[in-house]
């Protein structure tokens, strides 16, 4: 059904959410939103995705979530960035731009 | 690590699963009702609204689906399936499972039991005391001296007065008297305690009341008894009217006024006690006399309770600071002493001390029990994952990581740990009274009680045991096995016998370490006996057969000097009258008894004192012929008579090492000797015998005629070849044709007298040889079982060599000789350890050399025997090979 949606780089998801959640906590639909409005409409998560991603990254501890209510008094699942979340951030936003760059390179040779 | 963490995550999902699914159902329900909302806001209407947002959200199921697989390792399904799976495989091969949770529960088993008794007896003695952490022991000391000593009434009071870091102070003092109910009189064992007793100990009466401060003082002012549960449950069939009724003890009417909760035993470890009376009442309880006031005689045995925050350090340097005020103060009394703090663990006035040497010993050479277990289990495990080689290459080769593989074999082996866990705390509730089978009672009327004590710590501690011995014995097959190659998997494993791969190293290994590890055991068991055969060979210094020593009671049937003094002149007369009695004395003490000696300090002509020494000596007083009677020597001088009486001029025999201190190369004989003011005249020199135990050092010691130094009670000391039952009749008869109300207390033969005395010694080796025969056991089951592995897994190689011609004597010599090759290193190898090891054992062995070559020669042909009977059972099956057979397979 979304075949015209550039189908994300295996593994890069993860690194995303990650991301959204840098600056605040967020529950599911925010950060499919947040996704969405970073990558100026270009990424868009399905949730048949982001919800086993997001178990993952809980297991492995890099999240962790918590029950809240949202701003329009809904109960949601709020995902907050851990310590270990952190880091493993940087450390895959370093790896990735190592790789762009050296995609680029290879890109541009002529 | 990581490992570890994501097994317990799996462990904590077990319990979470349900949860999750209902958790992870309502996340997704709010995420869709968010969606509907946002499109009814952008002015869908609620029909449509959901339609759109459930196609966006595509299938709700399907996502749980995909989001249970991420998170399915987190869940406990896998667990799950790794225990289902292990207690199948276990269940399938019960004999496999038998055998490894028999050696295990051994292992761990005796684990438990001794850190049981470690905990019951020197760590959590007193399970009802409150603040029990709080509690230290306070002694005397003597400068110059070693061991320890008890205080003073009076410096204890100036101790309680000044300090400021220290709870509570109480005094608690052992003594045997006869408790008379009706006109039923037995021995019974109780405490002199401080009258604030209960209230420090946090130890309330379940009925009436315990001491009240001014009880404690007043010379024998306040004639009041707390009794314990167990003597109002057994001699008092639980009357509830107890309080207020009045029971004799010493003699003397006391009320009693509480009773003691169940299981509360007194504050002595090893004795139970049947009753306390406040300190008011010391004098009626000791025959030694009034002791409130001075400050001279130093019988209390004491316990503080610091302040909480107040370490030991603190608390011993306030009291060391009023110590040396005290010896300033009162230089007559106290110069040369101090008191010292000690942890409840070594507290050297009961039966903790005694008690740790041995059970250090007992917990190391369990560890080695354990080791060797565990050494059994791994080569089991080892053997069977060869066996289960198919089943892992399956596994693998259909795509199951080795990780799990690993976490597959850690499971059973923890399936395995745990029963025997569960098992091993049964063994030990089943042991943690058995150390009281190991003691003789020491003396009528005492209650031995060394519980040991199964609480969250021993608990704790056994299932680290469990954790630890699972690591030990599990990974490391584990890990063999997860190196199964899909390769070589179709080849079919063929050991030879002759030697190995890695994996048959390993387990060659493992024997070498259970071998080594039973050699050290045996070395050290055959020192313990041997050092027991000398302790029993060893003489005291008098006779030990054909001597029977018989007590009796005179204080607390209410004698004083006087009617003491006839009585014992009649008794002598009788006892001496009676067919076979060869001679008959009377010492106040006799060797080897748990009563004290006296101890004074000394003086003679020329002895020139060191600044700081205080020049004393335990001394007893006895009757005439009482050398002659228990056959201790005279060197030089003579026997005390019944001149020595108390118109003569004080006399005083010395012993071979105090005349060799005072009077180096001279004849001491026509000496004086002061004794506490009083001058004696020395008129004989005594051979060197043992006084209390048979491993003391020669110490200075003296005696001095009874009737110049008058005591109340009386223990008799007789020559005859009488057996101590028909003396015991026959004695009985005199006393009481005497005094109807008397009877001996005990009639029994020097020797058993001693017996009684070095019970450490016997539970040493007791244990030692009971640990050590388990040790041995589980050895030669490790060695039997690699021997028939081996052998099995040598068929092949067996028959062709059978085919090219070796005799039966060859293949025996052949599988033989692997055998002994891991006998001889594991030999080599223990022996090395043990020469390590044993010397530790010190204060128990007595003069045996901690390299005894007797010792660890039996260990070895011990050890030798076992494994030739292990290898040639598998030696002898290779021998039955048909080659045909073997060869085709």
């Amino acid at each position: 059904m979304a075949r015209d949606k550039p189908d994300l780089v295996y593994g890069t998801l993860d690194m995303l959410i990650l991301k959204s959640l840098q600056h605040e906590p967020r529950h599911g639909l925010e950060i499919a939103d947040r996704i969405r409005q970073m990558s100026k409409e270009i990424l868009k998560v399905e949730q048949g995705s982001l919800y086993p991603a997001l178990y993952r990254l809980e297991a492995q501890g890099w999240i962790k979530g918590e029950w809240d209510v949202s701003e329009n008094n809904r109960k949601a699942r709020y995902y907050k960035l851990t310590a270990a979340g952190r880091k493993q951030l940087s450390a895959e936003t370093e790896h990735w731009s190592r790789i762009t760059s050296g995609i680029d390179l290879v890109l541009s040779a002529t | 690590m990581a490992e570890l963490h994501s097994w317990f995550s799996r462990l904590f999902g077990l319990f979470r699963k349900k949860n999750g699914e209902a958790e992870m159902a309502e996340e997704l329900r709010q995420h869709l009702e968010g969606l509907i909302e946002r499109h009814i806001a952008d002015g869908m209407s609620p029909g449509d609204a959901r339609n759109a947002a459930l196609k966006e959200f595509g299938g709700v199921e399907q996502i749980k689906e995909a989001a249970r697989d991420e998170r399915v390792w987190l869940s406990a399904d896998q667990l799950w399936q790794d225990l289902r799976f292990g207690v199948r495989m276990l269940w399938r091969n019960p004999s496999f499972s038998f055998l490894a949770i028999l050696c295990l529960t051994l292992g761990i088993g005796t684990n438990a039991a001794v850190l049981s008794w470690i905990e019951g007896i020197l760590f959590h003695p007193y399970p009802l005391v409150q603040y029990e952490e709080r509690m230290f022991a306070l002694t005397g000391t003597t400068r110059g001296a070693a061991g320890f000593d008890g205080l003073s009434y009076p410096d204890f009071l100036d101790l309680q007065k000044n300090s400021t870091l220290i709870d509570s102070f109480i005094v608690d003092r052992i003594m045997g008297t006869t408790l008379s109910i009706g006109d039923r009189a037995e021995r019974a064992t109780g405490g002199i305690v401080s009258a604030n007793y209960f209230d420090a100990l946090g130890v309330r009466p379940i009925l009436g009341r315990g001491f009240n401060p001014e009880e404690g003082t007043g010379r024998n002012a306040h004639p009041v008894t707390v009794i314990s549960y167990e003597t109002w449950q057994n001699r008092y069939k639980g009357d509830s009217g107890i309080i207020g009724k009045t029971q004799y003890l010493n003699g003397v009417q006391h009320t009693i006024i509480g009773v003691a909760p169940e299981n509360f035993y007194g504050t002595f470890v090893g004795y139970a006690f049947q009753f306390w009376v406040p300190t008011s009442m010391q004098e009626t309880f000791d025959s030694t006399g009034y002791k409130l006031e001075d400050r001279g005689s130093r019988w209390i045995e004491a316990y503080v309770f610091l302040k909480p925050g107040v370490s030991m350090q603190q608390a011993q340097d306030e009291i060391t600071a009023a110590s040396k005020r005290l010896e300033k103060d009162f230089p007559e009394t106290n110069r040369g002493h101090g008191f010292q703090l000690l942890p409840l663990w070594k507290t050297p006035f009961n039966g903790a001390a005694g008690i740790l040497p041995t059970l250090s010993i007992a917990l190391a050479v369990v560890v080695f029990v354990l080791l060797i277990a565990c050494a059994n289990v791994s080569n089991l495990l080892l053997v069977r994952s060869l066996l289960r080689r198919q089943e892992m290459t399956v596994r693998l080769a259909l795509g199951a990581c080795r990780g799990r593989l690993v976490q597959q074999l850690f499971t059973e082996g923890l399936i395995l740990a745990a029963i025997a866990t569960a098992g091993g705390v049964a063994v030990a509730h089943w042991c943690r009274n058995a150390l009281v089978l190991a003691f003789p009672t020491p003396a009528p009327g005492i209650i031995i009680n060394y519980p040991g004590a199964i609480d969250w710590r021993v608990l704790a501690l056994s299932a680290g045991v469990c954790v630890l011995s699972t690591l030990f014995f599990a990974v490391v097959p584990a890990l063999q096995a997860s190196k199964v190659d899909l390769v070589g998997a179709l080849k079919t494993e063929s050991g030879g016998v002759v030697g190995g791969h890695g994996r048959s190293r390993l387990r060659s290994g493992l024997v070498l370490l259970q071998v080594s590890l039973s050699f050290v055991l045996l070395a050290g068991a055959g020192l313990l006996l041997q050092s027991l055969q000398r302790i029993q060979n060893a003489s005291p210094g008098f006779a030990t057969r054909d001597v029977i020593t018989a007590g009796i009671d005179l204080f607390s049937a209410g004698y004083k000097l006087d009617r003491a003094k006839t009585f014992k002149d009649q008794l002598l007369e009788r006892v001496r009258s009676l067919p076979g009695i060869e001679s008959v004395a009377i010492a106040r003490v006799r060797p080897f008894s748990y009563s004290n000696y006296s101890t004074a300090t000394i003086a003679t002509d020329g002895y020139q004192a060191a600044p700081d020494e205080i020049p004393s000596a335990d001394y007893v007083a006895v009757s005439e012929g009482y050398f002659a009677t228990i056959g201790v020597p005279i060197l030089s001088g003579r026997e005390f008579t019944r001149n020595d009486d108390e118109n003569a001029p004080p006399v005083a025999i010395i012993n071979e090492t105090l005349a060799e201190k005072y009077w180096p190369g001279k004849d001491p004989i026509g000496q004086r000797l002061q004794v506490k003011d009083k001058w004696m005249q020395v008129v004989g020199v005594a051979k060197l015998s043992n006084y209390r135990t048979k491993l003391e050092a020669p110490m200075p010691f003296f005696y001095v005629p009874m009737r110049q130094n008058p005591f109340v009670n009386c223990c008799l000391v007789i020559r005859t070849r009488l057996t101590p039952g028909a003396m015991m009749t026959a004695l009985t008869q005199e006393i009481h044709a005497l005094d109807p109300n008397l009877s001996p207390l005990d009639t029994i033969t020097m020797q058993e007298q001693i017996d009684r005395m070095s019970y450490n010694q016997r539970l040493a080796v007791t244990l030692l040889a009971v640990f050590g025969g388990m040790a041995l056991f589980l050895a030669a089951i490790g060695l039997y079982a690699v021997m028939s592995y081996a052998v099995s897994q040598g068929t092949r190689e067996l028959g062709l060599r059978m085919a090219l011609g070796a005799g039966a004597a060859d293949l025996l010599r052949l599988v033989m000789s692997r055998g002994l090759i891991l006998l001889a290193g594991g030999v080599v190898l223990g022996a090395v350890v043990a020469l390590l090891l044993t010397r530790l054992m010190g204060s128990l062995l007595y003069q045996v050399s901690p390299r005894d070559p007797l010792a660890f020669g039996s260990a070895f042909v011990i050890l030798t025997l076992v494994a030739l009977a292990a290898c040639f059972l598998p030696a002898w099956r290779a021998t039955r090979i048909d080659p045909v057979q073997a060869l085709r397979s």
